[in-house]
């Protein structure tokens, strides 16, 4: 294995696309370290981003962000103007594991970790962010949900990278929320995530809502039904019930070592259903 | 001598622990952390089955590759018999030997089948892939219901149940059935006017401790032996290497490194006769650790149980039978702890009729080990989850229903002791008295109570201590240190003495310097071990004496030991320790204390303990809010350590009732071989944990001491469970109560209500 | 394949030395530079027994290539205390008994350090999340986590 840590973005990728063998991104590490050491992955090259300012900084841009995909989620927690437009996404950044891994742990490896359960990308779904990507083929914009394909694959080509997770100008009455499922109160994987993102009209009722689900699928899923569940009312009780019904309906999971199908359908109505008053209150409080 | 209460002066205060500084600031060399020149690196290649036969096994490939120095397998082993004392339990040799390394089968995923020593780690799990081993893959059985059926895939041919007359003549799963108790069990239950009966079931859990097995063994061309490794006995692990290698035990040296935890799962060998093994093969040191995996795969879980009790009570309260049948899962080979549980569940009742059945069942997982109080937490659940529906039935409050049947002085435990003074109703006493047990509850919050025992063990211990030249004392025992034994030892010994504890400094020897002790186990230790450095310094307290008289030119009769120094009436100053040390070059001649016992008179161990949870009722997680363990010691010798070792069982027996379990695929692999999957409390799981140490001294130790270390992860199980029932109506009969089968319980229970 | 050559700082000295690229941090401290004070209960960044602070930042030293230490300040359990002087952590940890076998302690002390090092103040809430990455079988954590309070309040200059 060999080990390289380019300072720009054209040498990563052109390392990446010269590369012969199989080769690896290191963004914080915490996923493809494990793997690495069960032999899961026997990479020729392994390449370390964090040595790209690109992707270790977070930019404001025209009233959005663009974060880094090697930022860590400590990083992210500590940066008070991204986690008061983005609370959700920052508060889903900041559940990944424990403070150790908070220091490594970002947004583009969990993302391209391609896990059905990575904490950010419902999060990222339901803010409709944006991946900036470069390749060889020159940069593209891509949706967060069109980068994981399946679980393990990933929409990226042959030395293509994610430099930056992008979120759009935020309107004012504007706020989200994520909430996961996990057994202990820390360091497991999510059984089920649901990050809700909603904008509030003048007469207090949601004028837009967006849905992400995590672990209840191959890929997280953005849930237009519970979403649009929502516009319109006040997230009442029986608006609540109904995005939580179709962020159930949505599901399509495993049972597997962390959860049960029917468990996992059920609570994903009950974290949406729950998230999305969390959204809510926090957008009327703005 | 027994030593007054009330003029202690060292045993009952809290200095600072002799190795302290060392562990706080990464000085202390645990199992890994020791290297040798010219050491190797050892691996072991593991089953990927449940259960196979081997047909063939062709390691040539691995020894071409550069680097490698040794390979071996089942092969290369001595055919062993017999069995080995282990303090806790005798170990089958045969057995043993099989698990250490696969002979003809392997009988669980992760079951080790070869090893290798290689020049690095590196290239030792390279040369693994290249070793070829042939399967003829078997079916395989993990649930102990499904083993004990007739129709059952087989482990052993040759294992025909012991323990039933006559002996089977078909061969089956079951090791062993044994039977205990005494009275008419149903005479008793046709007195009763309530009856309850319930079958629990528990899944496989981990002891959990955090550091790997390792080891460093190397062995001379003279086979002169020295292993270096983590355990809970450097003995055990001299007898068992030398006894399966056919080694005599003065050539094996067992040096006791400091030990990450243990709770029992390191009272027995995995890599060190594997260890010996390579380094005989590649006449070098080899080192060896196992990777977390491997420690779940290939070490002591403890048994996951099938149990069915049954308890009768009068209206007015009073028990009148009580029946249990215990299934527990032993792993690969006979072992598992079913017959403490059938002794130890019901030990904390007064009962005329009692009758408990045990068996003892081979499945295809790891072979059980011992893990802290060994089988009394499963059958403590099932009996206290019983205990308290049927309380609730007799419509009486939980700890009074149990200390009106709570057993006492004069009581027949099932097993056939009658207890002499114990603390049981003390501790039910001050759980009432509690200021947790009258606090209020919130919406969907729940309490439970539960009682265990345990029975405290003695056992064989020695201990030198020398008086150094400048007074200060030095005391060599036996025993690791896995939770502060080091401090408790250096007390007593300075309260004997009379000084200061930064006086005595404590060391453990290893196996060539100190004659045997039985292992770090039963809560024995600040027992037997500490009576034994009791009588050692006692010894040398009379040599001092014998030193001071002749130094004074009296008698020794006429000279008395007090705060440190020789009196007699006489003289008007005293001898202080470090005066008659300074003298004794002229007066004899080095100052020693020596002991050797086989302590008896181990003092039951009685609990109680109170939780409180929350419940989620959408999603079925639980929330431990207030957690009081309740615990006669007889004597704290080291109060913070006593109740370090309450809290410590509480949260290992709050994990065991809540998320923790071995999960195995359909194939019968385990699933969760990890801490991230196998999910034992983390710091923000759990809240304070109060204790409340009872102190009703064992009069067969010269300070009152109990022993602490295994009761206190016996009552949180059906604890937990009783508070779950108590804040949803749910009664969880199977462990773990995880978040996906609370809220389908919750679901059933709603709909049986609608 | 070549190995690394590393240029970094731990504990306040200069450090060189050389590793395979896919050897982790910790790896490197225990088996290249003897410091075994930081211990490997998991190698999968579950146990926090191996817990390091990489530039002020606490972290697993099994979840970092060695490769990575290019240029970057470490400290390990080794370089918490000052010259003879153990950090409050370490002194409160002895003091409550907050310790039984000691594996995962050297871990729990880097951590806490950590954490008091960035929030001196922390609630027991907080101080129990903090050290949720840091497993501990024996203590259940009781008294650990009175060690950590306590020592914040010495880093306070408070008596507790």
């Amino acid at each position: 294995m060999e080990y390289q840590s380019p300072g720009t973005v054209e040498e990563a990728v052109s390392l990446l696309a010269g590369a012969s063998g199989t080769s690896k991104v290191l963004a914080g590490g915490t996923d493809l370290l494990v793997q690495l050491r069960s032999g899961f992955v026997e990479p020729d090259l392994v390449v370390d981003l964090k040595r790209i300012d690109a992707l270790t900084s977070i930019t404001e841009d025209a009233g959005g962000f663009r974060i880094g995909a090697a930022v860590s989620c400590a990083e992210l927690g500590e940066h008070a103007a991204l986690s008061a437009a983005w609370p959700g996404i920052v508060e889903a950044a900041r559940l990944i594991g424990s403070e150790q891994i908070q220091s490594r742990s970002s947004l583009g490896g969990n993302l391209c970790n391609a896990s059905p359960a990575a904490d950010t990308v419902p999060a990222l779904i339901a803010a409709r962010a944006v991946c900036s990507v470069v390749g060889p083929g020159g940069q593209r914009d891509i949706p967060v949900e069109d980068i994981v394909t399946a679980p393990g694959e990933t929409s990226l080509q042959p030395g293509e990278i994610v430099v930056s997770l992008n979120l759009p100008a935020r309107p004012s009455r504007s706020a989200d929320a994520y909430l996961r499922f996990i057994p202990r109160t820390e360091m497991d994987i999510a059984v089920v995530g649901s990050g809700v993102s909603l904008t509030l009209s003048e007469d207090g009722t949601v004028s837009d809502a967006h849905v992400g689900l995590g672990a209840v699928a191959p890929t997280a899923l953005l849930v237009s039904e519970a979403g649009q569940a929502l516009v319109g009312t006040s997230c009442d009780d029986a608006a609540l019930d109904a995005a939580a019904a179709a962020a159930s309906a949505a599901c399509d999971p495993i049972d597997d070592k962390r959860g049960t199908v029917e468990y996992r359908v059920r609570v994903a109505g009950v974290l949406t259903k729950r998230a999305a008053a969390i959204a809510y209150q926090r957008a009327g409080s703005r | 001598m027994t030593y007054e209460d009330g003029k202690l002066k060292v045993v009952g205060t809290r200095p600072i622990r002799p190795d302290g500084v060392d562990k706080v600031t990464g000085r202390a060399n645990f199992g890994a952390d020791h290297s040798m020149p010219g050491m190797l690196w050892g691996r072991i290649l593991r089953s990927p089955h449940a259960h196979a036969r081997i047909t063939g096994i062709d390691v040539s490939k691995a020894e071409a590759l550069p680097g490698v120095k040794a390979v071996v397998t089942g092969a290369d082993m001595a055919e062993s018999s017999g069995s080995a004392d282990a303090g806790e339990s005798a170990i089958n040799l045969r057995d043993l030997s099989r698990n250490v390394l696969a002979h003809d089968k392997v009988l669980y995923d992760g079951h080790a089948i070869a090893a290798i020593a290689a020049t690095s780690d590196k290239i030792a799990r390279e040369a693994l892939k290249l070793i070829d081993v042939g399967y003829e893959v078997l079916p395989h059985v993990m649930d102990v219901d499904e083993a004990m059926k007739p129709d059952a895939p087989l482990l052993h041919d040759d294992m025909f149940t012991e323990g039933i007359e006559p002996t089977p003549e078909t061969s089956s799963n079951i090791a062993k059935k044994m039977v205990i108790g005494f009275g008419d069990v149903d005479d008793g239950f046709a007195k009763a006017d309530v009856i309850i009966e319930r079958t629990l079931k528990t899944a496989p859990v981990h002891q959990g401790y955090i550091e790997p097995h390792a080891c460093v063994a190397t062995i001379s061309e003279d086979g002169q032996a020295v292993v270096w490794c983590s355990s809970q006995g450097q003995f055990v692990i001299r007898d068992l290497c030398s006894q399966l290698l056919g080694m005599e035990a003065a050539d094996v040296r067992v040096i006791p490194a400091e030990i990450g935890g243990g709770f029992g799962g390191k009272t027995t060998v995995y890599l060190e006769p594997v260890a010996l093994m390579l380094s005989q093969k590649s006449s070098r040191p080899v080192k060896m650790t196992m990777t977390r995996g491997e420690v779940f795969r290939a070490t002591g879980p403890t048994s996951a149980s099938s149990m069915d009790v049954k308890i009768g009570a009068t209206r007015d309260g009073r028990i009148t039978a009580a029946s249990a049948e215990f299934r527990f899962q032993a792993g690969a080979f006979p072992g598992s702890p079913v017959g403490a549980a059938c002794m130890a569940s019901f030990a904390p009742y007064d009962l005329e009729n009692v009758s408990i059945t045990g068996y003892d069942v081979v499945t295809n997982g790891p072979k059980v080990a011992a893990y802290r109080a060994p089988g009394a937490p499963q059958g403590a659940y099932a009996v206290e989850t019983v205990v308290d529906e049927l309380a609730e039935a007799l419509n009486m409050d939980p700890v009074d229903f149990r200390a009106l049947n709570g057993a006492r002085e004069g009581t027949k435990a099932p097993y056939g002791a009658t207890f002499k003074v114990v603390g049981n109703l003390e501790c039910l006493e001050a759980t009432k008295d509690h200021p947790h047990y009258k606090s209020n509850l919130g919406p969907d919050q729940g309490r439970g109570v539960a009682s265990g025992f345990w029975f405290n063990i003695g056992g064989q211990s020695a201990a030198t201590v020398a008086i150094n030249p400048d007074g200060t004392v030095s005391v060599v025992e036996g025993n690791p240190d896995i939770g502060g034994s080091r401090a408790s030892m250096a007390m007593m010994a300075a309260e004997v003495f009379g000084v200061a504890v930064e006086k005595v400094r404590p060391m453990i020897a290893d196996t060539a310097s100190i004659a045997h002790n039985d292992v770090t186990g039963g809560s024995r230790v600040t027992f037997a071990t500490g009576m034994a450095v009791v009588q050692a310094s006692e010894d040398a307290v009379e040599q001092l004496k014998k030193r001071a008289a002749k130094m004074w030119d009296v008698e020794v009769e006429d000279v008395v030991w007090q705060d440190g120094a020789a009196h007699t009436a006489t003289k008007d100053a005293p001898l202080t320790l470090a005066d008659i040390a300074a003298q004794a070059g002229r007066t004899g001649g080095p100052i020693t204390g020596n002991a050797s016992i086989n302590a008896r008179g181990a003092g039951p161990a009685f609990t109680t303990h109170i939780c409180d949870v929350e419940v989620d009722r959408e999603t079925g997680a639980v929330e431990i809010l207030r957690y009081t363990a309740i615990q006669d010691a007889g004597k704290a010798i080291h109060p913070s350590f006593v109740e370090g070792q309450m809290q410590g069982g509480v949260a290992q027996g709050v994990g065991w009732a809540l998320n923790e379990e071995y999960i195995y695929s359909t194939d019968g692999n385990m699933e969760n071989p990890g801490f991230l999957d196998y999910r034992m409390p983390v710091a923000s799981d759990l809240p304070m944990i109060d204790t409340v140490v009872i102190e009703v001294p064992n009069p067969s130790h010269p300070f009152g001491v109990r022993g602490v270390g295994e009761a206190p992860i016996v009552p949180p199980l059906a604890a937990v469970a009783n508070a779950v029932y108590d804040a949803v109506g749910v009664r969880m009969t199977e462990l773990p109560i995880s978040p996906p089968r609370l809220l389908a319980a919750i679901d059933a229970y709603k709909a049986a209500a609608e | 394949m070549a190995k690394q050559h590393v240029n970094t700082t731990i504990n306040g000295d200069p450090v060189e030395f050389l590793c395979e690229p896919d050897q982790t941090v910790l790896d490197v401290l225990r088996d290249v530079l003897g410091l075994t004070g930081s211990k490997e209960g998991c190698g999968t960044g579950d146990c926090g027994a191996c817990s390091v602070i990489v530039d002020g930042r606490l972290s697993c030293g099994c979840l970092m290539l060695g490769a990575e230490a290019e240029g970057r300040e470490i400290t390990t359990v080794e370089g918490i205390a000052e010259g003879d002087k153990l950090h409050p952590v370490q002194q409160r940890i002895l003091e409550e008994g907050a310790l039984q076998c000691a594996f995962c302690t050297p871990g729990f002390v880097v951590a806490a350090k950590a954490l008091i090092d960035q929030n001196p103040d922390p609630t027991e809430t907080e101080a129990r999340y903090w050290l949720a990455g840091n497993l501990c079988r024996c203590t259940g954590y009781d008294k650990i986590i009175r060690a950590v309070m306590n020592a914040a309040a010495d880093v306070r200059g408070e008596a507790a």
